[in-house]
């Protein structure tokens, strides 16, 4: 199984220089994970490196396509609190 | 992008150094008159830095270079997808550098802009986050360019493991951005960290963060590293608390404290732009710099520059700058910094001509505030006035081509006048799209609101239409003072509405003023 960098990546190089197995590459329009090199980081990490420095919800997916950080997992916000914590916010 | 490089006011290289008045001010305000009481080596350190000296911001200029995308933490302020050339503001910027390319650029720059003293690395992520990238950087620089002065700017996280190398480059000024000691606090600011090969979410990652700042912070002024601590004021999050964050940074030794607005807005797409945390007004922010101010220096010239800025504070020169253009520029390293000696030379003769005819001119506010029991009833309404300048210290814009104005605060008690520096207001607050980003509101009904709580405007020129409209939402135009120094100017008219009777005095002060 390999990660997947898709095109709402940056670009911001967080994820090279973390790789192990040396399977990212900066590319345009946004970078890429060699999925033959790619291991998720097993045997190396207890997290997938790429994943837990990307700044951005949604730009990597799992072997499966599912996105490793889904919306509000970076925020912290659940998604079904967004409207009251708006709320909360906008009272300060 | 046309409409951008209209807008600006049309800098004056050539014409800067020296040519005329310049900054007499024995200090632009209360925080150079705080630089003073430094010690001579700090001083030194400063006395030519335009983002830690408010006098020295009126004639040297400085860069930023975008080698650093990479960021180690997340902010609720930031968005790392944001990237518009009409935007200024920090972490943006159009074009990342490597390292090579950013030496080429530093050169080139320091060759055609001769007031240059400072390169700086800011981002766009963390430098320290990116510590080959930005190590290299400085590396060269300081074979290269031994007389440009080199700083960096960090969250901290990675400051503490780095601390050697950064003294081993001669790196002698960073700058730490703190917005918070509790990590309850923290938690509502920085959503997670990435820390030891894992991200670190909440409250856990912003202790670590924070006690990584504070470490960090230490052992720089511990190796008598200059520390400025950056803060952003996020109003309901930590705006009371950062009379904390002041205590403790100063108590550690940092030696400047700036407390800058917050800047969200929805379409910047950060996480307070998005959810609509309001920003601090001026009110506020001037309100919560006095009461952190205590003993140590504030800065309040700050213009939240963007990462890859070019030239005076408050100004941006980067596009003349592009990789292309400066791969095109022919440059005699050599002949530039003797160029750039020359302008200095030039530069602190002034300076120090100006220094020295002012000094019985003005008493500093903090010897006022200090010999406090004053004698009430003598004190006259304070009055603020907005000020439309390219820099030199001197009233030398036209107020339709002001992209920001110099806010100072007089004051005066019996024979004494006080005029501050209190803080720099940008008219298109970040962004200059003008007209093509959609916004209604006209310029100058924008303008006339950036200039809110202010009695009276000082340019060189104002047309018609201007001056009719400022009078009517009650601002008092002036032209009279072009070329002067900002703060003579400002006492001038201060005295000239004062003896008028134009100023809102207090009943009790206008009644035995006479």
């Amino acid at each position: 199984m390999a990660y997947r960098i898709i095109e709402s990546c940056v670009n911001c190089w967080g994820c090279e220089p973390l790789c192990p197995s040396n399977a990212i590459q900066a590319a345009r329009p946004h970078f890429v994970i060699d999925g033959g090199a790619c291991t998720e980081c097993d045997g190396d990490y207890a997290d997938p490196q790429c994943a837990s420095i990307c700044p951005v919800e949604g730009a990597i997916l799992d072997g499966l396509g599912v996105p490793v950080n889904p919306p509000g997992s970076l925020t912290g916000i659940p998604p079904e609190h967004l409207v009251q914590t708006m709320a909360e916010i906008r009272a300060r | 992008m046309a409409l951008v490089a209209l807008d600006r006011p049309l800098p004056t290289p050539a014409a800067t150094p020296g040519a005329s008045g310049g900054c007499s001010a024995g200090g632009c305000g209360s925080s150079a008159d705080k630089l003073a009481q430094l010690p001579e080596h700090i001083r030194a350190k400063v006395h030519n830095h335009p983002c830690f000296s408010e006098e020295a911001h009126h004639h040297y200029a400085r860069m930023h270079v975008a080698v650093a995308p990479a960021c180690n933490i997340q902010c609720h302020y930031c968005n790392r997808k944001y990237d518009c050339s009409n935007e200024s503001r920090p972490g943006v910027v159009s074009e990342l550098l490597t390292p090579e390319q950013a030496v080429k650029k530093t050169l080139a720059v320091a060759a055609e802009i001769p007031q240059m003293t400072v390169l700086g690395i800011a981002g766009p992520g963390d430098p320290l986050a990116n510590p080959e990238r930005t190590l290299a950087t400085f590396r060269a620089l300081s074979k290269n360019a031994p007389d440009i002065k080199l700083c960096v700017s960090t969250n901290g996280l990675a400051l503490p493991e780095l601390v050697g190398e950064i003294c081993e480059h001669n790196i002698d000024h960073v700058t730490i951005t703190i917005n918070c000691v509790d990590p309850e606090i923290g938690a509502k600011i920085y959503p997670w960290i990435f820390w030891n090969n894992r991200r670190i979410m909440g409250m856990k990652g912003a202790r670590i963060l924070i006690e990584q700042q504070q470490k960090g912070l230490q052992m720089l002024c511990d190796r008598g590293v200059l520390v400025k601590v950056n803060s952003v004021l996020i109003p309901g999050v930590n705006d009371q608390h950062l009379k904390e964050v002041s205590r403790v940074v100063k108590a550690k030794g940092a030696f400047l404290h700036n407390v800058m607005p917050l800047i969200a807005e929805p379409e910047h797409g950060s996480f307070y732009g998005l959810m609509g945390q309001r920003g601090p007004s001026d009110e506020e922010l001037q309100a919560l710099q006095d009461e952190c101010a205590g003993d140590m220096a504030m800065m309040r010239h700050c213009r939240q520059c963007r990462a890859d800025a070019v030239g005076m504070l408050g100004e941006d020169r980067g596009a003349e700058f592009t990789l292309d253009k400066v791969a095109a520029m022919d440059i005699d390293y050599e002949a530039a910094m003797k160029r750039r000696a020359e302008v200095r030379a030039v530069i602190e003769a002034s300076r120090a001509a100006q220094q020295q005819g002012r000094s019985q001119t003005f008493i500093p506010i903090t010897s006022l505030k200090r010999k406090k029991p004053q004698p009430a009833p003598a004190a006259s309404p304070a009055a603020r006035f907005a000020v439309a300048t390219t820099g030199g210290g001197v009233i030398d814009q036209h107020f339709g081509q002001a992209r920001e104005f110099l806010v100072y605060e007089a004051t005066a008690a019996g024979n004494d006048l006080d005029v501050r520096f209190l803080a720099a207001r940008k008219v298109d607050l970040y962004c200059s799209g003008g007209d093509t980003c959609g916004d209604a509101e006209d310029r100058l009904a924008k303008t006339i609101r950036t200039l809110e709580g202010c009695t009276g405007v000082l340019c060189s020129r104002i047309g018609f239409e201007p001056w009719e409209r400022l009078e009517a939402a009650g601002l008092v135009p002036n032209g009279e003072h072009a070329m002067e120094p900002i703060e003579d100017a400002v006492a001038a008219v201060y005295r000239e509405l004062l003896a008028e009777g134009r100023l809102d005095a207090p009943a009790k002060a206008v009644a035995l003023s006479a």
